[in-house]
């Protein structure tokens, strides 16, 4: 068939010649590269002391955010429960009580709140998901534990701390 | 026999025992670190000061791994295998001399185990040997990987003896001596045997190269095609055998090497530094440089192994049947021709 662009090439294979049958060449060029690589500057990460700097739309731990006045904005509407295709996030909603109004930003809100970091694919679908702009994935990296349980984080991982914390 | 003798020669076979050991574990250490320098990584370097204790916490690793033997397995050759491998790697450098004959504490004693008058042949019945055990090892295993690897080993070792013995066979036309003290004592000083044997000694490393299964024919563990080739049933410590024995055969070939072709423990101006240093610090000297010499082929063998691929199998047969026998024997005539013309006929 005749090639429609002109960008194919056709690549002869030629029997190779006697200083190509040596290998010997071939060989001392190979290892004159490696031997060039063993004094250029490494490019090993330090992990645990030195972190990797990230993009600015990197997704990693996910915090439930406050609005201005410190009230969680969590409905409990589970809309991102809904959206999760990895079925990592589960809650228990609740009625707003009298005299909770400055916890709570709306009369609905999450009881308890768990996403299972085991589970989650940090695919981002959940903040896109939230109406009020409640769940964003802009932690650090979830750290390695032993127990399958511990990897199961609730609302005491998750929430922002209080405006009145961060600010003393 | 005196017990004097006995005791000197147990004390200097323990230390010799116990340095190739050490050597080995270092050399486990040495390859990932060289690894890593080649790949622009830095290694390990958790387990103490830049990774020094690495080599213990994988040997602690290995013994606490759980032992599985296959049920369909020859239980008795299973375990023989690897026993076999590293106790040929182990008896073989009995023959090396390590250095000049060396006073202490008012005795001449010599840097050698035994000076047997065919020092060669016996390193190559050990290495032979050697083959004997992967071979074991991987048909007891009952598994068609192992098995192949262990008929790759087979072939391939008795493919590149022939050749390596052919090599040697034209450095003995210079030594005249089958010994490996006179073949050292005969390169005093500068006079190392490769500058005489350049492509027999070429040979000889391709062949120590395919002899201690070392990439680019390590083609009997084969990764890529056999999981891990005769070794593919081993687990915990009789694993760590089969791979200890590996690098102890490194040892051993580096020190063959470095003895039949770069001068053993002679250096340029040794006689100079042997009347300053004394005949106690001298041989020491000497050993050291030994030692030295050893260390970069074994360094060689690393870089080597970092850098070229593995050679197909028909390409490895090739390599050894149609390419360095040819040359072997060609070198054979060569020498033989140069040695009647320079001696007369």
């Amino acid at each position: 068939m005749e090639a429609l662009s002109n960008r194919k090439k056709v690549l002869e294979q030629k029997p190779m010649n006697f200083w190509e049958r040596m290998y010997l060449p071939a060989i001392f060029k190979g290892m004159a590269i490696t031997f060039r690589h063993m004094f250029k500057p490494k490019e090993t990460v330090f992990y645990p002391e030195v972190q990797r700097e990230f993009s600015e739309n990197w997704r990693g731990m996910h915090s439930l955010k406050r609005d201005e006045e410190g009230r969680e904005r969590c409905t409990a509407c589970g809309l991102c429960a809904l959206s999760c295709p990895a079925e990592a996030i589960t809650m228990v909603a609740a009625e707003r009580k009298k005299g909770e109004e400055a916890l709570y930003r709306e009369e609905k809100y999450a009881a308890t709140y768990e996403i299972n970091m085991l589970r989650c694919i940090f695919c981002g679908l959940c903040e896109e998901a939230c109406p009020k702009e409640a769940i964003y994935l802009d932690g650090p990296i979830v750290p390695a534990d032993y127990l399958r349980k511990d990897f199961i984080y609730g609302k005491d991982k998750l929430v922002e701390k209080p405006l009145t914390e961060l600010t003393k | 026999m005196e017990i004097t003798f006995v005791i000197e020669k147990f004390v200097f076979i323990t230390v010799i025992f116990g340095l190739s050991l050490l050597v080995a574990m270092y050399s486990t250490l040495a390859e990932r670190k060289i690894a890593a320098f080649l790949q622009d990584r830095v290694g390990p370097n958790r387990a103490g000061p830049g990774g020094m204790f690495q080599p213990l916490a994988d040997g602690v690793k290995m013994f606490l791994k759980e032992e599985i033997i296959p049920t369909q397995s020859n239980k008795f050759l299973f375990i023989a295998g690897p026993s076999l491998a590293i106790l040929t790697a182990c008896i073989g450098s009995a023959v090396i001399p390590w250095g000049q004959d060396i006073q202490l504490f008012g005795k001449t004693i010599a840097l050698q185990a035994t000076d047997i008058n065919v020092g060669i042949l016996y390193i190559f019945g050990v290495v032979s040997l050697g083959v004997y055990g992967i071979m074991i090892g991987g048909w007891a295993s009952n598994n068609k990987f192992s098995l192949m690897g262990a008929i790759r080993a087979a072939s391939q070792n008795i493919s590149y003896e022939i050749p390596m013995g052919l090599s040697i066979i034209a450095l003995l036309l210079v030594t005249n001596s089958l010994s490996l003290k006179d073949i050292a004592e005969q390169q005093h000083g500068f006079q190392w045997n490769v500058f005489y044997q350049p492509l027999g000694f070429l040979i000889f490393l391709v062949c120590a190269f395919a002899e201690t299964n070392r990439t680019p024919f390590d083609l009997p563990e084969c990764e890529t095609e056999l999981v891990g080739g005769y070794h593919t049933e081993y687990s915990s410590m009789k694993l760590g055998f089969f791979l200890f024995a590996e690098y102890i055969n490194m040892f051993v070939s580096s020190a063959v090497m470095a003895t039949l072709y770069f001068g053993g423990y002679n250096y340029p101006g040794m006689d100079y530094m042997n009347s300053l240093l004394g005949p106690t610090f001298g041989p020491l000297l000497g050993m050291a440089v030994l030692f030295l010499k050893i260390f970069a082929f074994i360094f060689f063998f690393m870089w080597v192994r970092w850098t070229i691929p593995r050679f197909r199998y028909d390409q490895l047969m090739n390599l050894g049947w149609k390419i360095l026998i040819p040359l072997a024997i060609a070198n054979i005539v060569l020498t033989g021709l140069v040695t009647a013309l320079v001696n007369g006929f």
